[in-house]
C-alpha cells in the first residue's frame, strides 16, 4: 500500500521510548526464568529452596513477571515502534503520553514486586481470593493496567491523527493491528481492574469485610483469557508483516489479515467461562454458549496459517520451486529473523490442538488444574509467542540503537532458538504427559502420603527439571544477545522489515476502520454471552467469604 | 476484498470440522447429560460444619434416588474430611463437597472427577466406581503454604 507516512528510521526519541519498554521486558525474562528454574528443581525432589524463601512466593514471581511484566512491555513497546515506523513519528504529546504510560507501568511494577518479595502477596498473579494479599500489591496491578492503557493511549492518538490526515484511506496494516490489540486490551482489563478496585482493594483495606467469589473469579476470567489473545496478536503482527519482508516476499492478503484481527477482537473476550468449566454457580448452558465462542476464533487461526503458508510457497516457486514442498528449500533457514519465529509456529500446531482439548466442554475435565494446562501455555505463550518476540528483537533493538545484528549474533540468535525448543519439549512434553496422569499444577514437590500414584509423577518431574535447566540456558543466551544488541554490536543501519502486500491494487475495505460498528459487536457479544449468568452469580450469591493469609 | 479458491477450500474444510466437533460436544452435554459440574446450591461458608449433609462427612448409603450412596467432603486448608473411605466396587456415587475457607481443587487423580471448590458454593459430581483399587484425590488449585499436602484417598473394595 502506498503509504506517505511511513519512515525509514522510527525517530530517535520514538526509539528511546519504546526501548525504554524493551529493557523492563528483559530485564523481567531474567528474574522469571530464574524462578521458573527453581520451580523445576524444587518440584524434581531433589533440590530445596535455601533462606526460608517459599515455592509459592517463587511461582508467584514466575507468573506476575513473565505474565504479565515481560510480555506487556514488550508489546506495547513492539506496538510503539511499529506505529511510529508506519504512521510517523509521535507527536511532543502523544509521546509524553507514552512515557507517562511506561513510568505508571514501572511504578506499579516495582510496587507489586516489592510485596511479593516481602511474602505480602503470595497469591499468584491469578489473585484467588478469598486468599488476601496486602493492598499495595492490587494498587501495584492496578498501576500496571492503568498505565498499559495511557500508553495505548498514544497508539489510539496516532491512529486517529493518520485518520484525519489521511481521509478514506485505510491505515498502515501495522498500525491498524496495534491498534486493535490495544482496544481489545481496553476492553478486556475492564475486567480485572472492576474486581480489583471495587472488590479486592477495599476488601484487603478493610473497608469492607467479604468479597462475592464467583463475581471475582469471572471478572477475572473475562480478562484472563483475551490476556492470551493480547499476547498472541504481536506474534501475529510479526508473522503476517515481518515475516514476508524478512524472507523477500509478499503479504498474501491485505485484507484478509484486517479481517482475521477484527474476529480477534470479537471472539476473544465473550469466553472467560471455558476457564471456568468446573465451577460451581455458574449454568452449563452458558458455559456450553462461551465455548461455541471460544471455538469461533479457529476460523481467524486458520485464516492466518493458510496466510502464512501462501506466502512462502508463493515465496518459494518464485525462486524457481517446483514440486508439492519444493519451496521449503528456498526459504532463508540461516536468517534468524526467520527462522526463530518460524519455530514458534510450528510450536503452535500442538499448542492449538491442546487448547481445543482444555476448551472443550467435557474433556477439560480430565485436564483442569493438571499440569498439562502448564504444559499447553508454555507451547502458546512461552514458546510460540515468546520466540517470536526474540525473533522480532533481533531486527528490532538494533534498528532502534543504531547497531547492526552480526553475523555472530545471527547464528546465536538460531542456536537459541534450537535449544529453547529442546528444553521445550522436555519440560512441556513431560508435563502434557504427566497432566494427564493427574498431577496438579501450581504444586510444591510432594509424595502425597506414599501414595502410589504420585510416586509414578517423581520421574516426569525430573524430566521437567532436565528440560527447565536447558531453558534457562536459553535464557542466558538471549539476555546476553539482548545486551549485545542494546549496547555492543557495532553501529549501523537494520532495517525494519514491514511487508507490502501481494493484492497491492486492491485497496482494503474501508469497513475495517469502522470502530463503532466493531467495537459495537464487541460489546453486544459481551452482553449477550455474560448479563444472564453475571446477574445469576449477584442475585443467587452467598454470604461472602472473608480474606484469609494461608502462606 | 476476494479469497483465493483454495482459501475458500480451506475455510470450508475448517468451518464444517469446526461444525461437527461442536454438535458432538453439544450432544454429549444436553442429549447424554455429560455436562461439567455446575451445581448452583449455595451454603453460609461459616456454618458448613452444621449444615446437611456436611455436619456429617463420608459416604452414606440412600434410598430411592438415581444413586447408591452419597460421598460428602468438606475441604479446609490443608485436609479434607473424610481423610479416607472404602467405597464398593460397582456403586454408583454422588460426590457433594465444599470449603470451609479459600477456593480448593477436588480431583480423583486418573479419573475424570474434577472440580472447583469454592466457598459458599457446593459442587456436586455423580459417578461410578467400575474399577477397584486406590485412587488419590489432590487439591489442584493453589489454596495456600501446605497445597501440596492436600490430599484423601478413596479406596475401591469388591
Amino acid at each position: 500500500m502506498f503509504n506517505p507516512s511511513a519512515k525509514l528510521k522510527v525517530d530517535p526519541r520514538d526509539a528511546k521510548l519504546a526501548m525504554a519498554h524493551f529493557f523492563v521486558a528483559f530485564t523481567a525474562l531474567a528474574i522469571g526464568g530464574l524462578a521458573g528454574l527453581l520451580q523445576t528443581l524444587v518440584r524434581s525432589g531433589k533440590f530445596e529452596l535455601p533462606a526460608g524463601i517459599g515455592y509459592y512466593q517463587i511461582l508467584t514471581v514466575h507468573g506476575v513477571v513473565l505474565g504479565l511484566v515481560l510480555t506487556t512491555f514488550f508489546i506495547m513497546g513492539f506496538q510503539l515502534a511499529a506505529t511510529s515506523k508506519t504512521s510517523g513519528t509521535f507527536t511532543n504529546k502523544q509521546r509524553i503520553t507514552g512515557w507517562i504510560g511506561f513510568w505508571l507501568m514501572t511504578a506499579g511494577t516495582v510496587l507489586a514486586a516489592v510485596m511479593i518479595l516481602l511474602n505480602e502477596a503470595t497469591v499468584l498473579y491469578t489473585f484467588y481470593a478469598p486468599l488476601q494479599a496486602h493492598a499495595l500489591y492490587y494498587i501495584g496491578l492496578t498501576l500496571v493496567i492503568v498505565g498499559s492503557w495511557i500508553d495505548g493511549a498514544a497508539i489510539i492518538m496516532k491512529y486517529a491523527e493518520w485518520r484525519r490526515k489521511n481521509p478514506g484511506q485505510p491505515s498502515p496494516l501495522l498500525t491498524f493491528m496495534s491498534l486493535v490489540n490495544t482496544m481489545m486490551w481496553i476492553v478486556a482489563t475492564i475486567g480485572v481492574a472492576s474486581t480489583v478496585l471495587f472488590q479486592l482493594l477495599p476488601w484487603s483495606l478493610g473497608f469492607v469485610e467479604t468479597v462475592n467469589i464467583g463475581v471475582s473469579r469471572t471478572l477475572f476470567w473475562y480478562f484472563g483469557h483475551p490476556l492470551v489473545y493480547f499476547w498472541l496478536l504481536p506474534a501475529y503482527m510479526a508473522w503476517y508483516v515481518v515475516i514476508p519482508k524478512v524472507i523477500g516476499g509478499k503479504i498474501f492478503s491485505d485484507s484478509l489479515a484486517r479481517l482475521s484481527f477484527i474476529l480477534f477482537l470479537l471472539f476473544s473476550i465473550p469466553v472467560g467461562f471455558h476457564h471456568q468449566l468446573m465451577e460451581p454457580g455458574i449454568d452449563p448452558a452458558w458455559k456450553f454458549l462461551q465455548v461455541i465462542l471460544t471455538f469461533l476464533v479457529v476460523i481467524p487461526s486458520l485464516m492466518t496459517a493458510f496466510s502464512l503458508f501462501a506466502t512462502f510457497e508463493n515465496f518459494g516457486r518464485s525462486k524457481g520451486a517446483t514440486g508439492l514442498f519444493g519451496w521449503v528449500k528456498k526459504l532463508p533457514w540461516g536468517d534468524a529473523r526467520f527462522v526463530v519465529p518460524f519455530i514458534g509456529m510450528v510450536a503452535f500446531i500442538p499448542a492449538g490442538a491442546g487448547g481445543i482439548v482444555n476448551a472443550s466442554h467435557q474433556m477439560n475435565q480430565v485436564v483442569h488444574n493438571t499440569i498439562w494446562v502448564t504444559g499447553h501455555f508454555h507451547l502458546t505463550v512461552a514458546t510460540s509467542v515468546v520466540l517470536t518476540f526474540f525473533g522480532v528483537s533481533y531486527w528490532l533493538i538494533p534498528h532502534l540503537t543504531g547497531r547492526t545484528l552480526t553475523k555472530a549474533m545471527n547464528k546465536l540468535g538460531i542456536i537459541q532458538a534450537v535449544i529453547w525448543s529442546i528444553g521445550m519439549t522436555f519440560m512441556s512434553g513431560a508435563m502434557h504427559a504427566v497432566g494427564l496422569l493427574g498431577a496438579p499444577r501450581r504444586s510444591s514437590y510432594s509424595e502425597y502420603g506414599g501414595a502410589p500414584q504420585a510416586a509414578e509423577w517423581i520421574p516426569y518431574q525430573v524430566a521437567q527439571a532436565i528440560g527447565g535447566s536447558i531453558l534457562f540456558i536459553g535464557i542466558i543466551l538471549m539476555i546476553y544477545i539482548f545486551i549485545n544488541l542494546a549496547f555492543f554490536a557495532p553501529k549501523g543501519e537494520q532495517e525494519f522489515p514491514v511487508g507490502e502486500a501481494a493484492d497491492e491494487a486492491e485497496k482494503a475495505p474501508m469497513v475495517f476502520e469502522n470502530w463503532k460498528l466493531w467495537l459495537g459487536i464487541t460489546v453486544v457479544l459481551i452482553l449477550f454471552a455474560y448479563t444472564i449468568p453475571f446477574i445469576d452469580l449477584i442475585q443467587n450469591a452467598p454470604p461472602g467469604a472473608k480474606g484469609y493469609k494461608l502462606w | 476484498m476476494h479469497m483465493h479458491k483454495f482459501e475458500k477450500a480451506w475455510l470450508i474444510f475448517g468451518i464444517g470440522s469446526l461444525l461437527v466437533f461442536l454438535t458432538v460436544l453439544g450432544v454429549s452435554a444436553f442429549y447424554l447429560g455429560n455436562q461439567p459440574p455446575s451445581c448452583l446450591a449455595t451454603i453460609d461458608p461459616e456454618k458448613v460444619d452444621t449444615t446437611v449433609p456436611f455436619n456429617e462427612p463420608g459416604l452414606k448409603k440412600v434410598e430411592g434416588k438415581d444413586w447408591d450412596y452419597e460421598l460428602v467432603y468438606v475441604a479446609s486448608a490443608f485436609s479434607y474430611s473424610p481423610a479416607e473411605v472404602e467405597v464398593p466396587y460397582g456403586a454408583k456415587v454422588k460426590i457433594i463437597a465444599t470449603t470451609k475457607d479459600v477456593v480448593h481443587g477436588f480431583e480423583v487423580a486418573g479419573s475424570n472427577i474434577n472440580m472447583m471448590l469454592e466457598p459458599g458454593y457446593i459442587s456436586e459430581h455423580v459417578t461410578t466406581f467400575d474399577k477397584t483399587g486406590e485412587y488419590l484425590i489432590v487439591c489442584n488449585e493453589y489454596c495456600g503454604v501446605g497445597h501440596h499436602m492436600m490430599s484423601s484417598k478413596i479406596k475401591v473394595v469388591e
